[in-house]
C-alpha cells in the first residue's frame, strides 16, 4: 500500500533528531489520527542550513517527515515556505488516500518552524 | 536484502491461515471431477450431495452438534449476519431488544447497528480492563422484550475468552436465544455447543486451515430464525444459493483435523504464546500485555509499547520477514484506533502502540526466538524517532488524544 519511496524513507529516515540551539521549532499534531511531529531548523543568511525531526506516527508520518528535511535543507526561507503538502506526497511517489490528510503533517511543521524563526527574529529586532 | 530473500515468518493467524495440504487434497476432486450441483437428482448431483453431508457431519462432530443443526454460509461474517438479523426479524417482527458487547467483531456490531434503523434497540455491554464481560451485567441488561444475546467466544484482537457457558445459562433461564461468534476459537479451544449452552454459533473455515469463502452457522434445533438470503431453498431454507461444494468439503476436512489435532496443537501454541508473554515485557522496557495472561486464546499474544505507533512496528517487522498485525486501525485503512482496545480503557495513544502476534499450528519455537531477538531493536529504533520518552512523555492535548 505504500510506494517504494515511502518505504525507503521509513526504513532509513534522514535527519532524525533534535537541534539544541535551533533557530525555529515547529510542533504539530493531528488529533484525528494521533500523529505528532516536531521539526527543528537552523538558519544562516536566510538559508536553512540544518533541519531535524522527531515524529510519533505511522509509516507515512515518518516518511513525510524525512522527505521534508531533504526538500527544505539548503533552501531560502522564501523557497521553503512554498513547499506544500502535495509536494511532499509527490516526492514520495504518492500516499494512500486515507493518509493524505492525516499523516501528511510535514509541510505544516515546516511552516510552523519558519513562523517560529521569524517571530524570534522579530523579537531580536532584526528584519525577518 | 529484500523481504522475498528472507525466510518469512507468519504470525498473523487471526487474519487467515494456510490451507493444509490434506484439506486441499480433499477439495481437489470437486473442481474437475465431481463438479455436480448437489440439488440435482442424477449421479453428478448425488456425489456432490454425499460430500456435503459428509462435511456437515464433520462440522457437527467438531461442535458436539447434530448434523441437521449445521448451516453452511459464505463465512464468519455471513454467519454472524444470519444469526443476528435472522433471529431479530423472525416472522417479520420488527422490534425488540438485543444484548451484545463493546468488543464484538464488526460482523456482529454492524448488523446490530443496522437493526437499530428499523426500531430495534441494542445494549452494548462494557468489558473489564482485561476485556471480560461480566455475566451479571448480561443478566441485569435483560428486558421483557430481549430477543437475542450475542457474546463472542474469544476476542479476535486480544484473545480474551468470555464466560460463554455462564452467559448461555442465563440466556436459557430467560428463554432468550444465545449466539456466540466462535470464529477465532475453533482449533484453539474445545468447543461444545451443548455444554456451553449455545443456540447459535458462527465459524469460518479459513481461520482454521480451511479455504476462504466458506463458513457455517450452528443453529440449535427449535431456534426461531428467518433466512436473510432467499432463493432456491438450500440449507433447509435457511441459506439459499447453490452449495459451494469444494469449499464445504474443505471446511469439513479442516473441522475434522481441528478436532483430531486439538490437544497437541493447542499445547504447542500455548507454550510459544507463554514464552512471548513472559519475555517481551522483560526484553523491551515499557512494554505491556493487553488482555488476561492465561484466560486467552492459546495462539494470541497482544502487546502495547509506550511512545511508538503500531504501524511502524508492523512495517519494521515486515522488513525482517515477520508478518504480524496491530491494534492500531491506522494500518487497516481506518484511522481510528481499535474499538476493542478503547473498550479496555486504554487511551488513544496507548491503543495506537499495539502489536498482535497470532500463532498457528505450524509456527516453531525458532520463529518465536527470532521475533524476540529482533523486537527490542525495532522498538528502540522507533523510539529514537519518537519525540516522546520516559523523560518526556506525551502531554495532554499533544495530538494523540484522537477525539472525534
Amino acid at each position: 500500500m505504500y510506494s517504494d519511496k515511502v518505504m525507503e524513507h521509513f526504513a532509513n529516515p534522514r535527519n532524525v533528531g533534535e537541534i539544541v540551539d535551533a533557530d525555529g521549532i515547529g510542533k504539530v499534531g493531528n488529533p484525528q489520527c494521533g500523529d505528532v511531529m516536531w521539526l527543528y531548523i537552523k538558519v544562516k543568511d536566510n538559508i536553512i542550513t540544518d533541519i531535524k525531526f522527531k515524529t510519533f506516527g505511522c509509516g507515512a508520518a515518518i516518511a513525510t517527515s524525512s522527505m521534508i528535511t531533504e526538500l527544505a535543507r539548503g533552501k531560502t526561507i522564501e523557497e521553503a515556505k512554498k513547499i506544500s503538502r502535495s509536494d511532499v506526497a509527490d516526492q514520495l511517489g504518492g500516499l494512500p488516500a486515507v493518509k493524505m490528510h492525516c499523516s501528511n503533517l510535514a509541510a505544516d511543521a515546516l511552516k510552523e518552524a519558519i513562523k517560529d524563526y521569524e517571530a524570534k527574529q522579530a523579537a531580536k529586532g532584526k528584519p525577518a | 536484502m529484500s523481504a522475498s530473500e528472507l525466510k518469512r515468518i507468519y504470525f498473523d493467524h487471526s487474519a487467515t491461515t494456510r490451507v493444509l495440504p490434506e484439506v486441499e487434497e480433499a477439495m481437489r476432486p470437486f473442481f474437475l471431477e465431481k463438479w455436480g450441483n448437489a440439488s440435482s437428482i442424477h449421479s453428478f448431483g448425488r456425489e456432490a450431495r454425499a460430500a456435503i453431508e459428509q462435511a456437515r457431519k464433520q462440522v457437527a462432530n467438531l461442535l458436539n452438534a447434530d448434523p441437521a443443526e449445521v448451516v453452511f454460509t459464505s463465512g464468519g461474517t455471513e454467519s454472524d449476519n444470519l444469526a443476528v438479523k435472522g433471529v431479530a426479524m423472525y416472522k417479520g417482527k420488527m422490534k425488540g431488544h438485543l444484548i451484545t458487547t463493546k468488543v464484538e467483531h464488526h460482523a456482529v456490531s454492524e448488523p446490530c447497528e443496522w437493526l437499530k434503523r428499523f426500531g430495534f434497540e441494542v445494549t452494548y455491554l462494557p468489558v473489564s480492563s482485561e476485556g471480560f464481560v461480566d455475566p451479571g451485567e448480561v443478566e441485569r441488561a435483560i428486558r421483557n422484550d430481549t430477543i437475542l444475546i450475542s457474546v463472542m467466544m474469544a476476542n479476535n484482537e486480544i484473545g480474551t475468552i468470555q464466560p460463554v457457558r455462564e452467559i448461555g445459562m442465563i440466556a436459557h433461564e430467560k428463554g432468550i436465544p444465545f449466539h456466540t461468534d466462535a470464529v477465532q476459537s475453533i482449533g484453539k479451544m474445545h468447543v461444545d455447543v451443548k455444554a456451553e449452552n449455545i443456540d447459535l454459533l458462527s465459524l469460518s473455515a479459513h481461520k482454521f486451515h480451511g479455504p476462504k469463502g466458506i463458513g457455517a452457522l450452528f443453529v440449535k434445533k427449535g431456534t426461531k430464525i428467518e433466512p436473510i438470503i432467499q432463493g432456491g431453498g438450500q440449507e433447509r431454507g435457511l441459506r439459499s444459493s447453490t452449495e459451494n461444494v469444494p469449499g464445504i468439503v474443505g471446511l469439513g476436512k479442516a473441522a475434522e483435523i481441528a478436532k483430531r489435532d486439538l490437544e497437541h496443537t493447542c499445547a504447542r501454541m500455548k507454550n510459544l504464546r507463554d514464552k512471548m508473554i513472559k519475555h517481551v515485557p522483560e526484553l523491551v522496557p515499557r512494554a505491556y500485555v493487553n488482555g488476561n495472561k492465561t484466560r486467552r486464546l492459546v495462539n494470541n499474544a497482544h502487546f502495547r509499547f509506550d511512545f511508538i505507533e503500531g504501524e511502524g512496528l508492523i512495517l519494521q517487522l515486515d522488513m525482517k520477514g515477520i508478518a504480524a498485525s496491530t491494534g492500531s486501525a491506522c494500518s487497516t485503512g481506518s484511522l481510528e484506533p481499535s474499538h476493542v482496545l478503547l473498550a479496555l480503557g486504554l487511551t488513544h495513544e496507548q491503543a495506537h502502540g499495539s502489536l498482535r502476534v497470532t500463532l498457528g499450528r505450524e509456527n516453531t519455537e525458532e520463529e518465536v526466538d527470532i521475533l524476540l531477538e529482533v523486537l527490542p531493536g525495532i522498538v528502540s529504533k522507533l523510539r529514537e524517532i519518537s519525540p516522546f520518552s520516559a523523560e518526556r512523555p506525551m502531554g495532554p492535548g499533544e495530538g494523540a488524544s484522537c477525539v472525534q
